[in-house]
This record gives structure tokens, C-alpha cells and sequence, in this order.
């Protein structure tokens, strides 16, 4: 029960603002959807009967203008197929997506000149092409007059600190400023609604402090456009989002600021705790402990590293006493603050990386 | 102009325009960047013309089959770069992800195939136009020109057509994945015998050549031929008015048919996951 009411709750709060919106409010909202969803029909071969993968199930968001939104799950949770319906590339199943206050299904030329993506290891442009060329060349296709366009890449490329490689042919340069340039390319255009797809995917530590930075500072000196990032990093949302979304399976289940949903965790007690291998000890066993309330693992070099969210100190003792009965050895016991990956375990019932490898192994 | 500003932005026909010279710019630039198309699409297509003109000297063919020959070599350029860049190319697009930055950005889809069309047929001309000229001189092939604003009449309406059909047909490849590769392989060779690139269209059967007629390349080198080679008329197929006729009513079907069908498979693919996705 106690694991319902915070879904039952956001839930209603999220469905509430789509029951009563008018046109109007549609169009002061950078993003809206209504009961989307999307089901896709894989076939092995063509004697095979098709089956359903459902990517996506009655997702209602509201993204206000200026906001930084976060979309947060694992792989394969469906945050891709989101972005590809609200970025006119697919067609949702059943339901509503608007972007900029427009139907992206029914209106996706209204939806188009507003709009800019970029997502994480994408290879675009042509590798023989320069990069201020790749980016002119995409520039043009949003009617950008050639004079501005360059004035403005040649400003961008400074920021990101590429100005050297302006003239570098893409194929060329390595991941991270490969990713930069793509950066760039979202960024040149304007957009009104900005989709940010995992943009750090891949990238050196230093890389992805460069991208946040920019992505950062980009938000503070454009206060009406409104920008989507998609991301597993829970650093990544904590640190840059205004709200976030967490989805898996498909559904959202949970939407609020950082702080808030770390909030919900607040009356509970949070262990890291290090220990020799379970000697076959399922979580689950701890899990049924009293006041034991999720508990998640993951192996770390020959030993096992367990996330316990407790309902309260005291049962940390019966964990201790379990764990020892075991012949298991603690070799390092911290207690934390709350974080986004401790409300995701709350939610889900496992941590990202257990979600991920438990998964298909299908990225949507 | 400062960074924060708003930045104003061309719709209609300026981005329809800018699109096409941005797409076009790929093309043209990798010509002069990648220098080595010059042996790989020069010097090899020059030695399939080689093996035939030696063949039609062996059997002692009239001199007009010499000009046939090259004529059908350096017109090869244009059926590869219609099979392999502009057919084929959406499936390569769609593989680096260009695709979709091209669907979601405000400009049409014709557009973008437009710009590679432009480009395509800049880089591709500049191709055919060195392998005739190596051609003509490495096997001393004369040209009679009967009537120079008819030849170009024919090129252009040949070309038009021809690209037509590439954008209709890439169309076509939105919706393919791998196979694209096999079904651009499965359309070279059989072309190059029923358009009759390396011999006149005239000797295979009528019907033969009335169904090839489809390729625009069929009547379109007919006629340049007609009008290129003396004693090309003897060995036209078709009077050149009426493949001329033929060549502007295939500009029309494969233009329209490609703007329709560019729409009808871009909504298709929008609706089955097939923009992105290769595997769904």
C-alpha cells in the first residue's frame, strides 16, 4: 500500500491538466500528451504470426515553456520511442502528443520548424565534409540565411571550445567532439523545443562536464525555449533538470522536481553496504525482513555491493544479523542522502542496471 | 547579432531553395575532395568500353557501334549514380542517422532529393563527360551532329526523367533495410543489356525495347545517338520526335509519381517505425 500511494497520487496529478485543458493552454505548454501509446508488431519471419511490443502505455505529460525536462529509465524503458513520436518520426499507436501546441501527428509541418534533436553516438552529416560545412548544410535546411548561419556557428564552436576544429573534416574528429558538433547542430537552429536523446552516450567524463555546462548555460540565456533530455545518468537529471519524468516498461511513474522526489524518501533510512558474496543469499530474503522496505544489489570485483532503503535504523540490525548467519563479511557500511537511483529503486522495485540487464535486450 | 537572440528563418520556396544547395554541396565538394573517383569511375568504366569496341573491330562493325560503345560507357555513370546515389542512398541515410534530422527538419523530403539530384547530376555528368572525351580519343571516335538544340533537348528531358524515376524508386527504398543493397545490385546489369548501353536498342526485339523504354536512358541515348553519330538514324528505334515526346511524358509520370509517392511511403514509414528503426 505504502508502495501505491506515491503512483497513485503523481498519477493523478498528471492526468488532471490533460482532462482540462483548452486549445489555449495546449499552446502555452511546449509538450502535452494524452494517453500516448505505441505498440509496435515484430515479426521473426513472415510465416510467424507478428507480436506486440508495447514501447509505450498511456504516458501523460505536461513540459512547460522554459522548463528542463528530464525523461529518466533504463534501456529499453521507451524514452526513445517518446522522443521519436514528439519529434514527428513515428506515429503514436493511440493517444495524443503536441509539441509547441501542435498535434504531431495530424500537424507535423507546424511541429517541424520549432523543433531540433540530437541524440547520443549519432554519426550524421558526411565525414568528407568540414564541420562548420556539416553544420551550414543543416542549417540551410531550416532556412537559415547563410551569413547568419555561419556567424552563429563560428559563436557556438567557440563556446563548446571547438573553434580550432572548425575546418577539420568530421570523419576526422573523435567521439566527444564529434558529439559537440552534433550539440552544435541542435543548438544552431533555435529551436523552440529542444530533444536532447542520451547526448552524453558514450562521452569521457570531461566531455560530458563540457556538454552539461553548455546545455546548462544555454537554458539560463533562453529562458522561453524548452529543452527535453532523455538520460540513465541520475547524476545527469538530478544536476541539470528542472523536472523528471521516471519511466520503465513503457509507463511514467513518477514525475516531479529532483528535490521533491527525493523527498518521498526522506522518512527513509538509506545504507550502501559492501559485503562478501551472498553465498547464495537472494535479496528478496532481506526484503522480507521488518522494516526492510527495497533492497538491490550488484556484484563489484569479487564482492556485492547492497542498496537498502529501511523504514528506519533499527533495521539495519536484523540486515547485520542475516548477513552474518550467512557467514557473509560487511566490509563497508555508508549511510546517504537519498538520490534519483534510490527513487527509482523505490518505484521499480530493482536499480537501473538490474532493469537494463533484466531487459529483452530491445532499446526502443 | 548575439547568441541569445531570436534567429529569423526563410519557409516556402527560400528553404525549399536553400534546402536543394545544401544538399546539392555534398556532391559537388566530395569531387573535388575525393580525387580518387577519377581511376574507379574513369579508368575502369574505359576498359568495359575497351573489351566492346575491340569486339565490334574483331567482327568488323561499322565505325557508328565505336561511338555507341563510348556514348554507353560514360552514360553508365548515370545508371550508377541513380542505383547506388540516389536510390540506394535513403537506406544509407537512414543508417547514419540523416535520415531522420531530414524528416524532422522543416523542409520537404522532395527537396532533399532534389539537392542530390543537382548534385548527382553535376558530379556524374562532370564523370561521363571525361570517360567520352578519354573515350573519343583513345578510340578516334568522329561525331556528326545533326542538331545541337535538339542533343541538348534530349539530355536535359533524359536526365529530368531519369532522376524522376531515382527519386520515385528512393522513395521506395524508405521502407528497406539491408535488401536495399541486393535489389540496387539486381537493377545494374539487366539494364545495361535491355537499354542497350553497349549496342543499339534497334536489334533486340521490339517489344524488348518497348518495355525498356521505361528506363529513360533506352530512348534517351537512342536519340542522342540519332542525333551524335552519322548513320545513327539507320539504327534508331523510334523516330527522335517521338522519343522525345515519350522522354517528356516520363518527366511528367516519374515527377509527379515521385511527389506522391515520396508522401505516401514517408507517411507509411512514420506509421510503422521504419524512419529509425531497421530491425522493426
Amino acid at each position: 500500500m505504502l508502495d501505491a500511494y506515491p503512483t497513485i497520487t503523481l498519477l493523478s496529478l498528471l492526468t488532471y491538466p490533460a482532462l482540462h485543458l483548452g486549445k489555449k493552454d495546449y499552446m502555452d505548454l511546449a509538450i502535452h500528451t494524452e494517453k500516448l501509446a505505441r505498440v509496435y508488431k515484430l515479426r521473426g519471419s513472415k510465416k510467424e504470426e507478428a507480436k506486440e511490443l508495447v514501447a509505450l502505455r498511456d504516458i501523460n505529460l505536461d513540459v512547460r515553456r522554459g522548463e528542463l525536462f528530464g525523461l529518466l529509465g533504463p534501456n529499453g524503458a521507451g524514452k526513445t520511442t517518446l522522443i521519436k513520436i514528439l519529434t514527428t518520426l513515428l506515429a503514436p499507436s493511440s493517444g495524443v502528443a503536441r509539441v509547441a501546441g501542435y498535434d504531431v501527428a495530424a500537424e507535423p509541418e507546424k511541429v517541424r520548424p520549432r523543433i531540433n534533436m540530437v541524440s547520443g553516438g549519432e554519426s550524421s552529416g558526411y565525414g568528407l565534409l568540414t564541420v562548420r560545412e556539416n553544420l551550414w548544410m543543416f542549417a540551410q535546411f531550416y532556412g537559415i540565411p547563410s551569413k547568419l548561419a555561419n556567424e552563429r556557428i563560428k559563436q557556438l564552436l567557440e563556446i563548446v571550445r571547438m573553434s580550432d576544429r572548425m575546418n577539420t573534416k568530421s570523419s576526422d574528429l573523435s567521439t566527444g567532439l564529434r558529439q559537440k558538433m552534433n550539440i552544435v547542430r541542435g543548438f544552431l537552429t533555435d529551436p523552440e523545443v529542444l530533444f536532447l536523446d542520451e547526448p552524453t552516450l558514450g562521452l569521457d567524463v570531461e566531455a560530458s562536464m563540457d556538454v552539461r555546462n553548455f546545455v546548462r548555460g544555454w537554458m539560463e540565456g533562453n529562458r522561453d525555449r524548452t529543452l527535453l533530455l532523455t538520460t540513465h545518468y541520475m547524476v545527469e537529471a538530478d544536476e541539470l533538470c528542472d523536472r523528471v519524468a521516471i519511466i520503465n516498461g513503457g509507463q511514467v511513474l513518477a514525475c516531479d522536481t529532483p528535490a521533491n522526489l527525493k523527498r518521498q524518501l526522506q522518512r527513509d533510512v538509506i545504507y550502501r553496504m559492501e559485503v562478501s558474496p551472498l553465498n547464495g543469499l537472494q535479496p528478496e530474503a532481506l526484503e522480507a525482513l521488518g522494516g526492510v522496505r527495497k533492497v538491490s544489489h550488484e556484484p563489484k570485483d569479487g564482492a556485492a555491493v547492497l542498496e537498502l532503503i529501511l523504514a528506519e535504523d533499527d533495521a539495519l540490525g536484523s540486515v547485520v544479523n542475516t548477513l552474518t548467519g550467512k557467514d557473509i563479511h560487511i566490509l563497508n557500511l555508508q549511510k546517504r542522502e537519498p538520490s534519483l537511483e534510490d527513487v527509482f529503486v523505490n518505484l521499480v522495485g530493482h536499480s537501473m542496471k538490474e532493469a537494463e540487464s533484466g531487459a529483452d535486450g530491445s532499446s526502443s | 547579432m548575439a547568441l541569445t537572440d531570436r534567429v529569423p528563418k526563410n519557409s516556402g520556396w527560400r528553404l525549399f531553395l536553400q534546402t536543394v544547395v545544401g544538399r546539392a554541396y555534398p556532391r559537388i565538394i566530395g569531387l573535388l575532395r575525393e580525387l580518387s573517383w577519377f581511376f574507379f569511375e574513369v579508368f575502369l568504366p574505359v576498359l568495359s568500353v575497351a573489351a566492346y569496341v575491340f569486339i565490334y573491330r574483331a567482327i568488323g562493325a561499322p565505325d557508328v557501334y565505336i561511338g555507341f560503345v563510348v556514348m554507353g560507357g560514360a552514360m553508365t555513370a548515370f545508371w550508377l549514380n541513380i542505383l547506388w546515389s540516389m536510390s540506394s542512398q535513403m537506406y544509407w541515410e537512414k543508417q547514419t542517422g540523416n535520415l531522420a534530422l531530414y524528416i524532422m527538419a522543416p523542409n520537404s523530403l522532395m527537396a532533399i532529393l532534389l539537392g542530390m539530384a543537382f548534385g548527382g547530376l553535376f558530379s556524374t555528368g562532370l564523370r561521363a563527360l571525361v570517360i567520352t572525351l578519354v573515350g573519343t580519343l583513345l578510340f578516334d571516335v568522329s561525331f556528326e551532329v545533326s542538331n545541337y538544340l535538339l542533343l541538348f533537348a534530349v539530355f536535359m528531358l533524359t536526365m529530368v526523367a531519369l532522376y524522376g524515376l531515382g527519386m520515385m524508386t528512393a522513395s521506395l527504398f524508405l521502407l528497406l533495410n539491408r535488401e536495399a543493397w541486393h535489389y540496387a545490385n539486381l537493377a545494374q546489369e539487366p539494364v545495361y543489356l535491355a537499354s542497350g548501353f553497349y549496342f543499339p536498342i534497334k536489334s533486340l526485339d521490339f517489344w524488348i525495347a518497348a518495355g525498356a523504354s521505361f528506363i529513360p536512358l533506352t530512348l534517351g541515348m537512342d536519340a542522342m545517338r540519332q542525333l551524335s553519330f552519322s548513320g545513327g538514324t539507320e539504327l534508331g528505334f523510334l523516330p527522335v520526335q517521338t522519343e522525345l515526346a515519350i522522354l517528356a511524358g516520363l518527366c511528367v509520370v516519374f515527377l509527379i509519381g515521385a511527389r506522391w509517392l515520396l508522401g505516401y511511403m514517408e507517411r507509411l514509414a512514420v506509421r510503422e517505425g521504419r524512419l529509425t528503426e531497421s530491425r522493426r
